[in-house]
């Protein structure tokens, strides 16, 4: 016999799981719908033109396209490595009189608004990566087409750097549980079977391999969206360049900077399109994630860890 | 526990419909007898708005203005759409935008008047720069590369220009400060106006300068770039203490930008002024006359619906244009001159609800 509790309190959570669905429906049909002028007038153009000139209705998205995933890519490659040292480092190593506050700033560090972070990256972070570590870069690397260009410190490398700061706190948080839900009992037969602290580590850090792969798309998610410090210090230019120091423009930071003065319906339509190429970007690269935490899962055979 | 869920979902459920309620676009007398007008629109606008809010609600505590700034053109969708009492735009709506408002005719109200300043970071040179059209054309096009171009020297015989390369920085977000600086650009040089042409969103030829969001944001560029210019509401850069550059008129003068060159400018412009007052200050006639100005228009139905609310509204716009203009200079920006206020005059007596005028 059934509650009648139950029978109120499984229909409020099938409701409550229904609403997702309804509003991603709901979401990606109002934009279609929305941006039906420019899907019908440039078609797959849209995506291939690297074009972008509202003033003459040229709507091309790719440059677009690129900056975003260029930056998030670049993100990642910074911050993937650090976060995970800083994980290991709290779990594995530090004693707790350190690692709780190094925690804590991590966490704070996840607090500060994209604003700031914008802020700060015109008025310390570019002028740092114009004076030095560009400088530095394109002295020694030079010969790279990434690192010639214009060095203003405003462009891809520095929008790059503050999406890497601001995924850190994330990946760095999701790590560490991670590392922290992998049983003791793996380290202390690790160690008693005369292993070294790094080869433990690695034991660790082979069987939490899926929940880290996790943790990396949600870092990937975040830096994918984020809007307005990128905004701030990428140079809003839609170009298509090798270089880093070159000014970029991702699809976030132009729907931001544009939506509330469009008024032209092609124009409005172009965005709105956009929108829709960003939530395919993202569906697209989650779902490759997805893949890779699966067969990272399967190789290790920690699937259930996850 | 189920009882308790219930009853945060009814009170989920009661939030959001009395916020949903509460949200009603153009503001109704609240409980206490207060009027209230909610206007948006124009980020250019908006610090002198806060100033005239607060100060009318000084004088008139039953009243309270409410502005939002959203950008000029969602100023004309929140109109067109009456989600605002009032909109205000940099830049006169279009016939596109006024053949697309079906909800009755809207009168253009000009209340301050601004400029666009060339703002420039350059180490070493302290004397202001005199710049020509053609010479911010060819920069902005990336034509002149360098400060040491010998076009920049003509007009700049004393100055002693470092051998650098120009960075320039320009609007990345739709805006009317853009449309104003290309607006005065289209008129002056006509590579200009082949190449890019009167628009809110300026696309460089690839590979020149860098785009700032907001005025903001393109202040910020130009202070942490040496070497850099870019195109700013006068505001900005005084605020910033970054120099502006004199620019060359339609008289040939280089002219400063100021209250009285921007006032001059839209008094220049009176005479040819069209009968809905939807006209550009953009390199306007007169001597002293500053070339790249624009000017703030408030966007109203001529038929309010509501007398109470549309009596308080017109009071309002008549306060802003007359004696709110002592706050004008302040903040930077210029106060009409009084050709324009006479018109503007006539403009707030054809507000009216139900067919009779709300300016007695």
């Amino acid at each position: 016999m059934t509650h009648l509790g139950d029978k109120i309190f499984r229909t409020a959570m099938t409701m409550a799981a229904t609403v997702i669905v309804v509003i991603v429906v709901a979401m990606i049909a109002k934009m279609v719908m929305n941006s039906m002028p420019t899907l019908q007038a440039y078609g797959v153009g849209f995506l291939t033109d690297s074009e972008w000139v509202p003033a003459t209705n040229k709507f091309g998205a790719l440059p677009f396209i690129y900056g975003t995933v260029v930056s998030s890519v670049l993100a990642l490659v910074i911050s993937v490595p650090i976060s995970i040292g800083i994980a290991i480092f709290l779990v594995e190593q530090a004693p707790s009189r350190i690692a709780k506050p190094i925690a804590f700033m991590v966490e704070l560090l996840a607090a500060i608004p994209s604003v700031v972070y914008g802020l700060w990256g015109i008025f310390v972070l570019a002028p740092f990566v114009r004076d030095y570590l560009g400088a530095f870069l394109a002295q020694y690397l030079g010969f790279l087409p990434l690192f010639q260009g214009r060095l203003t410190g405003i462009g891809m490398l520095t929008g790059g750097l503050i999406l890497a700061l601001m995924i850190t706190p994330i990946i760095t948080a999701v790590v560490r549980d991670v590392l922290e839900a992998v049983p003791n009992t793996q380290r202390e037969a690790s160690l008693a079977l005369g292993a070294t602290k790094w080869e433990t580590t690695q034991i660790v850090l082979g069987n939490a391999a899926s929940g880290i792969a996790g943790a990396v798309v949600l870092g990937l998610g975040r830096a994918i969206g984020e809007t307005m410090a990128v905004t701030m210090v990428i140079g809003n230019s839609p170009q298509i360049t090798a270089s880093l120091f070159e000014p970029a423009y991702t699809i976030a930071s132009v729907l931001a900077a544009n939506f509330a003065d469009a008024t032209e319906e092609l124009y409005l339509s172009a965005l709105i399109e956009m929108g829709l190429v960003l939530f395919l970007v993202t569906f697209v690269i989650n779902g490759f994630a997805k893949l890779l935490v699966m067969r990272v899962a399967k190789r290790t055979g920690t699937a259930k860890n996850s | 526990m189920i009882s308790r869920l219930l009853v945060s979902m009814l009170l989920l459920t009661a939030v959001v419909f009395i916020s949903a309620c509460s949200g009603q676009p153009t503001g109704q007398s609240d409980s206490s007898g207060s009027t209230m007008i909610q206007g948006s629109g124009s980020t250019f606008v908006q610090p002198l708005m806060v100033k005239w809010a607060s100060e009318y609600g000084i004088l008139n505590p039953s009243v309270k203005i409410d502005y939002q700034s959203t950008g000029s053109g969602a100023g004309i969708k929140a109109i067109q759409s009456k989600t605002s009492a009032f909109g205000a735009s940099d830049v006169a709506m279009s016939d596109k935008d006024l053949a697309a408002t079906k909800d009755g005719e809207i009168i253009h109200i000009p209340v301050v008047l601004g400029a666009v300043v060339l703002t420039y970071n350059l180490p070493g040179v302290d004397k202001p720069l005199n710049l020509s059209p053609e010479v911010i054309s060819d920069i902005f096009l990336g034509k002149i590369k360098k400060w040491s171009d010998p076009k920049l020297k003509t007009d700049n015989p004393e100055v002693t220009f470092p051998d650098t390369a120009i960075l320039p920085v320009y609007r990345a977000d739709g805006s009317g400060t853009s449309d104003i600086f290309t607006d005065y650009l289209s008129k002056t040089v006509p590579e200009w106006k082949e190449k890019i042409g009167r628009t809110k969103n300026p696309q460089l030829p690839t590979g020149v300068g860098i785009g700032g969001k907001g005025n903001e944001g393109v202040m910020g560029q130009v202070k942490q770039n040496p070497n850099s210019i870019g195109y700013v509401e006068l505001t900005f850069a005084k605020a910033n203490k970054l120099p502006a550059a004199l620019i060359k008129n339609k008289a040939g003068k280089f002219i400063e930008a100021g209250s009285d060159s921007v006032s001059k400018a839209a008094a220049g412009a009176v005479a040819s002024m069209p009968e809905d007052l939807r006209f550009e200050l953009t390199n306007s006639d007169g001597e002293g006359a500053y070339p790249i100005s624009g000017m703030v228009f408030v966007l109203v139905y001529k038929n309010q619906e509501d007398a109470a609310k549309g009596k308080a509204l017109v009071d309002f716009l008549w306060w802003v244009t007359h004696e709110g203009t002592k706050f004008v200079t302040d903040l930077h920006y210029s106060p009409l001159p009084a050709e324009l206020v006479a018109k503007v005059e006539q403009k707030i007596g054809m507000i009216s609800s139900g067919g009779a005028p709300l300016r007695k």
